[in-house]
């Protein structure tokens, strides 16, 4: 993956940034040790790494608004970071960047019942969200599948997903306000605990934009009261392009269920080992229907969902029968990325495509993967046509990274064909940034330029993300 | 992930195993959820995502452990929580231990951190040193302000009462009361035998009252985690070489059904005997068949099955240590047992997380020790109990340290229940509260 050369005159500078940082934030907020600093060369896309000028972790929102001064006054680039999770190389550094890490910022600083919000520290986990507030009935919606360690800061850059939000929308639609700080350091608010902002919706702009506007440091976040019941249901078939059939079936049929979630063999029999979920390991391919409601709504709209499924002659068709089987279920789905490690190293894609489509863009996938003789493994939310492809490949032998990357590449121009778009919740990063010019015509492409050149004139937050280097040339550092 | 080994530097098994555990992980950033130190300090250095980039990059490039290294590496409290997260089957537990053995050979460490860890090992591993340096820390527990740095945080930990020693837990066998049903070897511990005699007295009774007869075997001692959660594997592997001597001793002459610990942290060690000693082909197999033997009294009670119980209507938290829910991977048994036995459990918000305690940490790491202490004894006495029971001596004496709930093991709660003694732990438990049950 092409970087932009760093600029000698910032490494330079290093000892005098390193300084001036900690004497704002403590020693122990800045990391600058050359063996301490590759850690964070990466995030969870292993596969492009480059170890950072220095990281910091400030502790406040006033914190954060230091650093960024200090960085701005010496043109030093800064990569927002969260949990580190991403899939995308969201967090990749660049040699003369400074990370900026929020994981100490994870504290609740406000929970409102009656008026349904959450206010937070943005370095807070996606889950640990749900634990403050379920103890009185309440839940966070958007679950991303590293929902344990993915932090709410990335949540938003990122516009997360996960596998309930094909019934309650992901991070846009259950992000309220939030407080970040811009690029010249101040402290802003964006909307807040109230239904819609007043004037432009520009919590729409931040939402989902990578990082490159601003550092979100607290936000408000929708909680809604948790379901009476849900109540997974498990269908196996014999093959991938069936699954993706009866999904667009039942979609069609007007039910909406809470997740589909699709996993194929390949997927199926890694996870099984570490969930013990007691999935049919003798199916091609397997989804996950969860209903949720009162007990007869779950009946109700299970009876119509196995209706539309018995009509493509499933191989399996069995409901979860305790909270414990539920659990085990969704256990083995959330762990899934991380269980494909067993099958070798993986690139994990995000392309989305009308659900219509999933049965052609799942054959399409097989016999790209045929032709660039790799293994692809699928696990997806289905509902959404959210697909993940996880190409499975050896980092240790030359040339399969390479080969990797191009199949990655052919599979998400796919999904773009066929009507989709290159990513559903993992973002753009620097993994697909040089295909946003399959989806985009160049003069797209300025116009959401000129967008981060007005939050941030001297792009200095989160560089060579998003943009193809060539198009943002005449834009960065200028 | 991707590694850079030489082909040369694979030929050594040691690294041989490290390349395998490096390449099934793939940085998902799972195990920074629920590893303790990150939650106390929040810098992936001090993770176990962070921790083995650390170690990967000093094992690849086979250089000498630094102090950034030696820091981070020496905050994890080999907790295991994030073997648990994994969903990559990272094996962290043997690279960690790994890791901490190349920094013992190669690193010095400034003076005092070396005196200290010298009389750990010196003391710790031995009862009869344990019990006359808790006496001693107690004449000077007086003058602790005075004392500087961790030797002083040490005397916070000294327990109010000194138990003298004990004989029932010396060599010998212990005959089953009523219908004989097993023949198991008893691991008596090391500081657990000076710190709390009363849990090996309730262990050899319930294991007796239901059947077994109990050998301590002479020559068994410390399992030697102490040490090896130092890097000191001279010094592990001895004391392992001799607890494997003894009870093939045993298993050979009379024969052995199992070996029960109820010390979880040194179950965890005793269980990887056979990983630790696989490439000496003189005691491979011997060290193989003791870990397969061995068993947590509560996985062995499970499966002798508890019988008649009948405790008090006691509310109790049960606080699962991590050697066992996490190392072992034992999280049902005690609970069930104690629930069959009358009691009605209660477990803590964030179970999964360390209570600091972990072996030597407390004493190493004061300061993060502290922190976890205060959390998990804040999340235990929510729940409200009138007991606390664990299954390790470290955790019941980190936790009964900064709580006034009486904490007793479970196998003295399982002991009390089927027929034995109140236990003594419990002798300020207001008694109409039992009674009125």
């Amino acid at each position: 993956m092409e970087m932009p050369l760093p600029s000698r005159m910032i490494l330079d500078q290093k000892a005098t940034l390193v300084a001036r940082l900690a004497e704002a934030l403590g020693a122990d907020g800045v990391i600058h040790a050359e063996t301490e600093l590759r850690a964070y060369e990466c995030d969870a896309l292993t596969a492009y790494r480059c170890p950072p000028l220095a990281v910091v972790l400030p502790r406040s929102t006033e914190e954060v608004a230091e650093a960024v001064k200090i960085c701005a006054a010496m043109g030093v680039p800064i990569v927002p970071r969260g949990a580190g999770t991403s899939l995308a190389g969201g967090s990749l550094p660049t040699a003369d960047s400074v990370i900026l890490g929020v994981a100490r910022m994870n504290q609740v600083l406000e929970i409102d019942y009656p008026n349904r919000f959450i206010r937070v520290e943005t370095g807070m986990t996606n889950l640990s969200v749900t634990g403050a507030v379920e103890g009185a009935g309440f839940f966070y919606a958007p679950d991303p599948s590293s929902q344990l360690a993915c932090a709410i800061s990335g949540n938003i850059a990122m516009n997360s997903g996960g596998a309930h939000c094909l019934k309650y929308g992901v991070t846009t639609n259950n992000l309220m306000g939030v407080k970040l700080v811009t690029a010249a350091g101040e402290i802003v608010e964006v909307g807040g605990a109230h239904l819609d902002p007043v004037g432009y919706d520009l919590l729409g702009v931040i939402c989902g934009s990578e990082g490159q506007l601003g550092i979100v440091t607290e936000a408000t976040l929708r909680i809604l009261a948790s379901p009476e019941g849900a109540r997974p249901v498990l269908m196996g078939f014999d093959s991938s392009e069936t699954a993706g059939a009866c999904v667009a079936d039942i979609i069609k049929s007007g039910v909406i269920p809470v997740a589909i979630e699709f996993m194929d063999k390949l997927c199926i029999h890694a996870t099984e080992d570490h969930a013990h979920a007691g999935y049919p390991l003798d199916v091609e391919a397997l989804l996950i229907v969860e209903v949720e409601g009162s007990g007869s709504e779950i009946e109700e709209q299970l009876s119509t969902i196995k209706e539309v499924a018995n009509r493509h002659e499933p191989m399996v068709l069995r409901e979860s029968k305790s909270e414990a089987e539920s659990a085990a279920i969704w256990l083995g789905r959330k762990s899934a990325f991380g269980a494909m490690g067993q099958l070798g190293d993986y690139i994990c894609l995000d392309g989305t495509v009308p659900v219509s489509e999933l049965p052609r863009v799942l054959k399409g996938t097989a016999d790209l993967a045929e032709k660039y003789g790799l293994q692809v493994a699928n696990v997806f939310h289905a509902g959404d046509g959210n697909m993940h492809p996880l190409i499975i490949f050896n980092a240790n032998a030359p040339g399969e990274l390479e080969k990797a990357e191009a199949l990655g590449a052919d599979i998400l121009r796919l999904c773009v064909d066929a009507g989709g778009c290159l990513s559903g919740e993992h973002g753009v990063g620097v993994e697909k940034r040089d295909l946003m010019e399959h989806q985009y015509a160049a003069e797209d492409l300025a116009q959401q330029m000129d967008v981060k050149d007005v939050f941030d004139p001297d792009w200095m937050f989160n560089p060579a993300k998003v943009f193809p280097l060539a198009a943002s040339e005449g834009r960065r550092g200028a | 992930m991707q590694t850079n080994f030489t082909e040369a530097q694979l030929q050594n098994p040691g690294i041989a195993r490290a390349n395998e555990i490096l390449r099934a992980c793939v940085h998902c950033g799972f195990c920074t959820a629920t590893c303790p130190s990150y939650q106390v300090l929040g810098d992936e250095l001090d993770s176990p995502r962070g921790r083995i980039y650390l170690i990967k990059d000093m094992l690849e490039n086979n250089r000498p452990a630094d102090e950034k290294t030696v820091t981070h590496i020496d905050r994890c409290l080999s907790c295991l929580a994030c073997m648990t997260t994994c969903p990559s089957g990272v094996h962290y537990m043997h690279l960690v231990d790994h890791a901490r053995a190349h920094i013992e050979k190669t690193y010095r460490r400034p003076w005092h951190d070396r005196a200290l860890r010298w009389v750990l090992t010196l003391i710790l591993p031995y009862p009869g040193r344990f019990r006359l340096a808790l006496a001693g820390a107690k004449l000077a527990s007086p003058f602790k302000r005075l004392i500087p740095g961790k030797m002083g945080a040490m005397l916070d930990l000294v327990p109010p009462r000194i138990a003298p020693p004990m004989r029932h837990d010396d060599p010998g066998v212990t005959l089953a009361t009523g219908e004989r049903r097993k023949r198991v070897a008893l691991m008596t511990g090391c500081a657990q035998k000076a710190l709390n005699p009363d849990i090996n007295a309730a262990t050899i009774r319930l294991l007796t009252r239901h059947g077994c007869d109990v050998v301590v075997a002479e020559g068994a001692g410390c399992c030697g985690a102490l040490t090896h959660h130092m890097g000191k594997t001279d010094l592990s592997h001895a004391s392992a070489a001799a607890n494997i001597r003894a009870w093939v001793g045993e298993a050979d002459g009379a024969g052995l059904d199992a070996i029960i610990i109820n010390t979880s942290g040194c179950g965890t060690t005793v269980k990887d005997y056979g990983y630790m000693f696989r490439h000496d082909p003189k005691i491979a197999e011997d060290a193989a068949r003791v870990s397969a033997l061995t068993k947590d009294i509560s996985e062995f009670m499970v499966e002798l099955g508890l019988g008649q119980a009948s405790a008090p209507k006691l509310r109790v938290a049960y606080h699962a240590a991590c050697s066992l829910q996490h190392g072992q991977k034992v999280s049902g048994a005690p609970k069930e047992l104690l629930r069959q036995a009358g009691f009605e459990v209660v477990e803590p918000a964030e179970a999964h997380l360390c209570c600091g305690s972990a072996g030597t940490y407390n004493l190493l790491q004061p300061q993060i020790s502290a922190k976890l202490k205060e959390r998990k004894v804040a999340n235990l006495e929510a729940a409200a109990p009138q007991v606390i029971a664990a299954g390790n001596i470290g955790c019941m004496m980190q936790i009964g340290t900064a709580t006034g709930i009486p904490v007793v093991h479970t196998a003295e709660l399982l002991d009390w229940a089927t027929g034995g003694p109140w236990p003594e732990a419990l002798a300020g438990l207001d008694t109409e509260i039992i009674a009125a049950e």
